[in-house]
């Protein structure tokens, strides 16, 4: 098990290397890698071996094997996906979900500002696999130097020799609930972003009524590289329950917060210690982003980064967001903030999510303003019961997931408040970050 | 020849036109007043809202059976040249054009209306819902039609229903304005203001129109159907049996 | 509207909002179901192998 990553990279050899980095390999200090330099790092696009009978499908195996899941957050079996699309009738479509909607996220973002070139391989291999013509790649309109960066990129692939599926940028509205799937596809088909209850599904009908498969960009950074070094080199870091290297974007009290590759199952003090270590105490450590869990700091210093790690601790690393959050926070300040946020976020169209998310975060702020009502809590856990698997999409879910965990690690807090009101850093804290401007969907 | 159509009276079709339009008219008004009942959510132990919405159904697709009957029977009356197509087809026809073509609009709208509910689950709901609000349009064009290509407009019963179902339909209106649309407070003011711009232009205009003089000719009845308003009292008598087809104001000629 | 044509397997939250029990729905029930979902005005109420989801 090799460490983490660090800024300094080794020279480069012709081998990929045993340990990490890995997509992180080379990524310039400034600016972005350009396509001569990607290929000095990582070498040409590969094209299919002609003695593969397979022809470009054999890039699905070997994603297969390699065990790759999508990084977006629901870690669904990449080669599963490809197969579903690559199999059904029409012409396929490739859509590069980049819009990183979680806010506590960065690493999409930073992919493409950095690294464009191995999202863009990703891609075309993708594409090619699966028999695709076109592949549009989505990015937020906040996100303007990744859409500056990454059409650079795409004209500089212009020079490619042939084959090269056509690639699209498009821009996407800011909004928490438009990366999800079938709220992006249905972005890309001119309706509103919201997500979409109606069969079919998008692998049989999505953007243009054809098969669509829709990746996250980091899940395709990982394919550029299973397709040059294969499966086997993908396995050789990670567990076996989640092979391979991930990207996780951490924050809060640290030196050097940002986007890091770990491998899965490293630990959480490895990756810290990586990070210059933290400024101050951890009270608590959010997993997965606004729609995860909560850890106690208490626990943090036997905390491993994979699924089945976090597990127990009732979480799980989703997108790969890393939260801490630190003693002199107000952690009901700050759940209650997020909570009215998710409330907003709301698409808006599934009665118990917008009242119940709404109904949720106003008892949040009533106990967070000090209440003799002691009714209050058995009143959230009626109206989680009532919110969550009700809509049609799995952000209600997620949201009441993030209230209960937070209830549960900061009951303490929670009580405090009810009985005495708001504490002297409810004003002033603001660790959890969030959009500037409240783009919501639900005008649409 | 004219005179002697007149003459031998109106046919079973002429009367039964003029029911059937009634009859239509009425199960449109219960229509649209269920239909705000419906989305207003009222209901009672005994009258459930499912009840409540398959008696909403029940009348429209009534008061389109209906509709086809009165649709049929005016082209079959000899008296009037209505074809088929400006039962369609607004405003294309000879007689009373205008009048005549705004039923055949109010027709269009209605069954636009109805057709749309049947194919539902294949539509938007959000497109449903805007062609169902069409509705609301095809009611008082309904009415303006019945005003103005009716015989009756003079006889008190038929009058009467209509008054009563503008102000069945007004109530309507209010009660589903009064609690549509609570952050739209531009578009509330439109849909009272439309209603009672139609309800005051109405009542300004029925005096000098349907219940005025000469309401046949000025609405566009062929001439060849008029009578010759010089000729003498008898003829005055055909003139108002072939205009109006005989209603309150005929004695012993007609019925 | 589906809570009055299926109370046996359709309450109402605080919001108006259908919480479907999700067991498969008994034999006798089955046309009603069907019923209960046509007449839902935004088409919520799927029968899904013969199990409603909301």
């Amino acid at each position: 098990m090799s460490g983490l990553s660090t800024r300094e990279r080794p020279t480069r050899e012709a081998a990929p290397s045993t340990g990490l980095p890995r997509l992180l390999e080379g990524v310039p200090a400034q600016g972005a890698m350009s396509l001569q330099a990607h290929i000095e790092t990582h070498g040409e696009l590969p094209s299919h071996s002609r003695r593969d009978r397979r022809g470009p499908a054999a890039l699905i195996d070997n994603i297969e094997q390699a065990g790759l899941a999508g990084r977006g957050g629901a870690s669904f079996p990449m080669a599963t996906k490809m197969r579903a699309v690559a199999g059904a009738r029409g012409k396929p479509i490739v859509v590069v979900n980049a819009t990183e909607g979680e806010p506590a996220s960065l690493k999409d973002r930073t992919l493409l500002e950095t690294l464009p070139h191995l999202v863009l391989d990703g891609a075309a291999l993708a594409a090619r696999a699966i028999g695709a013509d076109e592949a549009i790649l989505c990015v937020c309109e906040s996100a303007g130097v990744a859409l500056e960066r990454t059409a650079r990129a795409i004209s500089e692939r212009s020079r490619l020799a042939g084959g090269s599926p056509r690639i699209v940028l498009n821009v996407a509205p800011e909004g928490y609930v438009v990366g999800q799937e079938s709220a992006l596809v249905s972005h890309l088909n001119g309706k509103a972003p919201k997500p979409t209850f109606s069969q079919p599904m998008l692998f049989e009908r999505g953007v243009r009524r054809r098969p669509t498969l829709v990746n996250n960009a980091e899940t395709l950074a990982h394919v550029a590289l299973i397709a040059r070094y294969g499966p086997r080199w993908f396995r050789e870091l990670g567990i076996a329950g989640q092979p391979g290297s991930t990207l996780v974007t951490l924050s809060g009290p640290i030196s050097y917060p940002g986007v890091y590759e770990i491998e899965y199952g490293a630990s959480l003090t490895s990756l810290l210690e990586a990070a210059g270590g933290t400024t101050a105490a951890a009270r608590a450590a959010l997993f997965g982003g606004y729609s995860g869990s909560w850890v106690d700091g208490h626990l943090l210093g036997g905390v491993a980064l994979s699924d089945e790690h976090l597990a127990p601790h009732g979480a799980s690393l989703g997108a790969g967001v890393v939260l801490l959050l630190s003693e002199g926070a107000c952690p009901v300040a700050e759940t209650v903030r997020v909570t009215r946020w998710l409330a907003r976020q709301s698409a808006g169209q599934c009665g118990p999510c917008v009242h119940g998310l709404d109904s949720i975060a106003s008892v949040l702020e009533q106990i967070a303003g000090g209440t003799r009502d002691r009714h209050l809590s058995q009143r959230v856990a009626a109206l989680t019961g009532l919110t969550a698997r009700r809509g049609a999409c799995s952000h209600p879910d997620g949201a009441v997931r993030f209230v209960t965990s937070a209830l549960s690690v900061f009951a303490h807090e929670f009580s405090d408040h009810a009985r005495h009101g708001q504490c002297d850093a409810c004003r002033s804290s603001r660790e959890m970050p969030l959009p500037m401007r409240a783009g919501s969907v639900r005008a649409a | 020849m004219n005179a002697m159509v007149a003459a031998a009276g109106p046919s079973a079709y002429w009367y039964l036109t003029r029911s059937s339009g009634a009859v239509a008219l009425v199960l449109l008004t219960l229509a649209l007043v269920l239909g705000v009942v419906d989305i207003r959510r009222w209901s009672t132990p005994s009258w459930p809202r499912f009840i409540v919405d398959s008696l909403h159904r029940t009348a429209s697709l009534l008061a389109l059976a209906f509709l086809g009957l009165h649709i049929l029977t005016s082209v079959l009356d000899s008296f009037a040249p209505i074809s088929l197509i400006d039962a369609i087809i607004p405003f294309a026809g000879s007689y009373r054009p205008f009048w005549l073509g705004l039923g055949a609009l109010a027709s269009d709208l209605m069954l636009a209306v109805i057709v749309t509910s049947l194919l539902r689950r294949h539509m938007g709901h959000a497109a449903w819902r805007r062609t169902h609000w069409l509705a609301y349009a095809s009611w008082p064009i309904a009415l303006l039609h019945g005003f103005g290509t009716g015989s009756d407009a003079k006889g008190t019963w038929l009058l009467a229903l209509s008054v009563g179902c503008l102000i069945a339909v007004i109530a309507a209106v209010l009660v589903r304005v009064a609690d549509g649309w609570p952050h739209q407070l531009g578009r509330r003011a439109a849909a009272l203001g439309g209603a009672g711009a139609f309800t005051l232009g109405l009542l300004l205009w029925l005096p000098s129109g349907p219940l005025g003089k000469e309401w046949a000719r000025r609405s566009g009845t062929p001439a060849s159907l008029l009578g010759h308003s010089s000729a003498g009292s008898s003829s005055s008598s055909i003139d108002s049996v072939v205009s109006t087809g005989g209603a309150s104001d005929t004695t012993e000629s007609g019925r | 509207m589906c809570a009055e044509l299926l109370p046996e397997l359709i309450a109402l939250d605080e919001w108006g909002y259908p919480i479907i029990d999700e067991r498969p729905i008994p034999p006798e029930l089955t046309d009603l179901a069907r019923r209960a979902a046509q007449a839902c005005p935004t088409f919520a109420l799927l029968i899904e192998r013969d199990r409603p989801r909301g």
